[in-house]
């Protein structure tokens, strides 16, 4: 690892501070993903800025109709919330099905959607379930918050503090997990809400996404058969040693009628 | 930089490089060898502490992220009167363990997996343990351990 001026600040103004007055500064949330990367040299900031002791990035609380999750709370504690698992049960299914158990005590919510990781599991979390980014600056609308590949609509020296998320009247995640690495190779969020159904797949393309064409027919009827017959463009989606394009396509639609079957 | 944190009960103050993993600072500074590197990926969980009561992986985390941390060790584990821990205790009698490389981890896992879920089943505990790599025992006898003392935590 090469090495890195590292920064513990305990206020969010001094986040911004270094950020602006660094070279080539990154965020330390969890490390999970970002100490992989430094080890292997595929990184080399000039600056670390460690989130862990700024106040109010971590827990869990409920707001009217909404839960939000500090931005730097680990997927254990996610995991095992009661007040997640009464509010959306598919939330904390997800949260404890990331990595492994150490991993899930590391590994931070606003770690994993601020890296925007195309296995990632919460990013299908974040569209499927309808949620707003929290930044220090301004609310992001999920939909316009993932763009691309490792890509977010994240500007420079704004910082995720907190997702927020409405209650569904009904939600289900299932994944077709790496066996070696944990990571979804396909994971599929279904979501009912008063006036529409939701869907959100992750794993099989550049950055999670919603398929339309799914939604609509969920929002007619949120049934298995609903969706039969549709399916997903292999063109748009990802192939690597682990699965093809084809078949991943493939696996989602296997996936969106089993999360449908468990709980229609 | 320096660094002060509690390390199997003792206070430890250091000045070490930002850039030093925890695994190295506990094994190459301190000399607590039990921890082991053994995929240096986050994989295989030879090397997991308990970070203020959690399992962590040392090998993905700075030393200076644990400044002010309590951390026990494989060598903490034990009572201080030397009375195995009963996760040990349990790997002694189901003889958990063949070449012993990957032992620490999965006794570290294994404590956190007792403290976390007293009285898990089987299908539970295999779970828990996928970020634990073991190359030599198949894994029954480690999963027959940690079920043993994961019921007489719940006291069945």
């Amino acid at each position: 690892m090469q090495p890195f001026n590292y920064h513990r600040p305990t206020e969010l103004a001094d986040v911004v501070k270094i950020l602006a007055n660094s070279e080539d500064p990154k965020l330390l949330a969890g490390g999970m993903t970002l100490l992989p990367t430094l080890k292997q040299r595929l990184a080399a900031p000039s600056d670390l800025i460690d989130l862990s002791r700024i106040p109010n990035l971590q827990g869990i609380c409920e707001d009217k109709n909404e839960i939000i999750i500090g931005a730097m709370t680990c997927h254990a504690d996610v995991a095992a919330s009661d007040m997640v698992r009464a509010f959306c049960p598919a939330l904390a299914d997800l949260a404890g099905q990331i990595g492994d158990p150490a991993v899930r005590h590391r590994g931070t919510i606003g770690g994993s959607v601020a890296n925007a990781d195309p296995a990632a599991d919460y990013p299908a979390a974040v569209l499927g379930l309808n949620a707003t980014i929290e930044t220090n600056q301004r609310r992001i609308k999920n939909d316009d918050f993932f763009t691309g590949l490792f890509e977010t609509a994240l500007e420079p020296g704004e910082i995720i503090t907190a997702l927020r998320f409405p209650r569904p009247k009904r939600a289900q995640y299932q994944k077709f997990r790496h066996p070696a690495s944990g990571y979804a190779v396909v994971g599929v969020m279904v979501a009912q809400f008063d006036a529409k159904a939701r869907m959100a797949i992750t794993g099989a393309g550049p950055n999670a996404f919603r398929p339309h064409a799914f939604e609509e027919a969920l929002t007619g009827s949120f049934t298995a058969k609903a969706i039969e017959g549709l399916t997903l463009d292999p063109d748009e989606l990802l192939s690597d040693m682990h699965a093809s394009a084809a078949y991943r396509a493939h696996v989602a639609l296997v996936l969106a009628k089993r999360a449908i079957g468990l709980i229609s | 930089m320096n660094i002060s944190l509690t390390i199997n009960g003792e206070k430890i103050t250091r000045d070490i490089a930002t850039n030093l993993l925890l695994a190295d600072f506990l094994r190459d500074n301190l000399r607590l060898t039990g921890t082991h590197v053994g995929c240096d990926t986050t994989q295989c969980g030879c090397c997991i502490i308990h970070l203020n009561n959690k399992a962590v992986k040392s090998c993905t985390m700075l030393a200076v992220q644990a400044d002010g941390a309590q951390i026990t060790t494989i060598e903490g584990l034990a009572g201080a009167n030397g009375a195995l821990h009963p996760v040990q205790e349990a790997f002694r009698e189901h003889h958990g363990l063949q070449c012993g490389f990957c032992t620490p981890g999965m006794v570290m896992m294994g404590a956190d997996i007792v403290r976390r879920l007293p009285g898990a089943d089987e299908a539970t505990i295999r779970h828990q343990l996928e970020g634990n790599i073991c190359r030599c025992t198949g894994y029954q006898g480690i999963v027959e351990a940690i079920m043993d003392a994961s019921s007489q935590a719940k006291g069945i």
